[in-house]
């Protein structure tokens, strides 16, 4: 871990999670996440299901609270930031959501101009030429005036990333990018991802639990299990990395503990037994 | 002696309490902000949205004509019925005109306009708003600075409040014709004389504690539809359950507006 991406271990953060808690009601999820994001990078936040890391990236946007601990976000703290600031913070970052959430009632256009139209004065007729080349961007030139529903799940995808890109961001979080899409359409989305990276030079945070697509894009990775980070690194790091979580998740061994699925019918029913 | 089962009844009584109570603050801080975002944000630099505002009143208001019209007129016709039954034995059938207006504009227009309202809009309000809560559409306004009681509440809360009160004076009209109905074909009125009837047996105090209750029915319900939709759990079964909870829970506080405005005004002399 002391050896990082040369380019990038001088760049400073622009993201620093410092002892990070989050629960739910009396669970806690997170159990003190801490780590910088570089200005300029990729971060893949890997996980399996259950592990926190949906609700690590829904932090890190604040659409939770955490209960302790900072998200410093380009100098301000996002756990202490009033809504004013938060909006503001906002404005400077994009999201791609994982079922895409675009606005069913809106053209496809129209949901890549709403963030214009609401935070700039700027003329429709600016506008229209911004969402155009937006769409262009994520490869969907000539599909502003079709509704969400007239289109692929990837497309869907890709007409959210436009929105995310809408107010040209500083930072863009994705979660899960490939989730329910077919492997050709998801290598796409990994292009398209990589394509801006290159164009932009943009701070990119990935949560996902695809590997393929996480060593594909990711300068960085960051493995999280049940609330706590399991290991933190380069591509080459983790891939050569000897930690039995790490291995164990990247060569997609099951785990050994889990009941088999008649063990668990048997509780169960003992369970019912008893309680008759 | 309490027993172990009177204590935890008592104790439920008490979270019973605190949740109710929990739930009407959340009410009142939805329809302060969304009152905010009406009245005051567009002095702050924080447009009205209009637009939606008209296609809301449209929805909410001009759609729900036919059938409160039909339902009203009924209601009226009802009402004449009732009140001849009684006063046709004291032999006041001239009475039943001012009966309907006076029921019809202090209590039953405001009332069935809310019902109806809360039939046709309350519910669609939870469920619009919970299906964008499912899918993460509000998340994903959120996460681009638009605040969503900005964006989708204020708009439906100004439609109600201006709505609401146009449908019950529509609603009012309605009833005293279907009044009227009775009165020409039973009671020796012509239908001229029918309405002057009403009107004269109006005074403007009767219509205005109807609207302003109207007022306050749009503001509540507004508030539950859009709550209700915002705090959806995720899942689809979801938001059928908030689209119940939003009618059942709008009729009831529809209900308890009601009754402390209308003693509100009985004890402010106004009755």
């Amino acid at each position: 871990m002391d050896q990082e991406h040369p380019n990038l271990s001088e760049a400073k953060p622009v993201i620093s999670l410092r002892d990070l808690r989050v629960s739910y009601g009396e669970t806690e999820i997170l159990h003190g996440i801490h780590f910088d994001v570089r200005a300029g990078e990729t971060l893949v936040i890997l996980g399996g299901s259950g592990s926190g890391k949906s609700t690590l990236l829904r932090t890190l946007v604040g659409l939770e609270k955490p209960s302790s601990g900072q998200i410093w976000i380009n100098g301000k703290d996002l756990a202490a930031v009033s809504s004013d600031e938060l909006y503001e913070i906002r404005k400077k970052t994009g999201m791609s959501f994982q079922g895409s959430a675009l606005f069913g009632s809106m053209t496809v256009g129209e949901n890549v101009a709403l963030p214009l139209r609401e935070h700039t004065e700027l003329e429709d007729s600016t506008i229209e030429i911004m969402l155009r080349l937006k769409l262009e961007q994520v490869g969907l030139a000539g599909f502003e005036y079709h509704l969400p529903s007239q289109l692929s799940g990837g497309m869907k995808k890709r007409a959210a990333v436009a929105r995310a890109l809408a107010m040209d961001p500083e930072i863009l979080f994705f979660d899960e990018p490939s989730a329910g899409l077919d492997p050709i359409i998801a290598a796409g989305i990994d292009q398209l991802i990589l394509e801006l990276k290159k164009a932009f030079h943009m701070t990119i945070i990935v949560v996902t639990h695809e590997l393929a697509s996480a060593f594909l894009i990711a300068d960085r990775m960051v493995l999280i299990d049940k609330g706590n980070i399991v290991a933190i690194g380069t591509v080459e790091e983790m891939r050569s990395s000897a930690q039995p979580r790490v291995r164990q998740f990247l060569d997609r061994v099951p785990e050994p503990d889990v009941e088999g699925e008649l063990d668990y019918l048997q509780t169960l029913t003992e369970r019912y037994r008893r309680h008759r | 002696m309490v027993g172990e089962n009177g204590m935890e009844f008592v104790s439920q009584i008490g979270a019973g309490v605190t949740d109710s109570l929990a739930y009407l603050g959340s009410l009142a801080m939805l329809g302060g902000r969304a009152a905010y975002y009406t009245f005051v944000g567009p002095f702050q630099g924080k447009s009205l949205r209009l637009q939606s505002a008209a296609a809301q009143a449209m929805e909410v208001g001009v759609r729900a004509l036919p059938i409160l019209s039909l339902i009203t007129f009924f209601i009226g016709l009802i009402l004449a019925l009732q009140s001849a039954y009684e006063l046709g034995k004291l032999g006041a059938m001239n009475l039943v005109a001012k009966a309907v207006a006076l029921s019809m504009s202090r209590e039953l227009g405001p009332l069935i306009t809310a019902i109806v309202v809360i039939g046709r809009s309350g519910s669609a309000f939870a469920a619009e708003i919970g299906t964008m809560k499912v899918s993460e559409e509000i998340d994903a306004l959120e996460v681009m600075a638009i605040s969503p009681v900005h964006f989708l509440v204020a708009p439906k809360f100004l439609a109600m409040i201006v709505m609401l009160p146009c449908l019950t004076i529509w609603a009012n009209t309605m009833g005293i014709l279907g009044g009227a109905l009775f009165g020409v074909t039973q009671a020796d009125f012509t239908l001229g004389r029918y309405i002057q009837a009403s009107i004269e047996s109006l005074y403007l105090r009767d219509i205005l504690s109807g609207l302003i209750k109207s007022v306050m029915f749009g503001i509540t319900i507004t508030a539950v539809g859009c709550l209700e939709g915002l705090s959806t759990g995720g899942g689809a079964e979801q938001v059928g359950r908030s689209t119940t909870k939003a009618v059942v829970i709008s009729i009831l506080l529809v209900v308890v507006v009601d009754l402390v405005f209308t003693a509100a005004f009985f004890f402010l002399g106004n009755g």
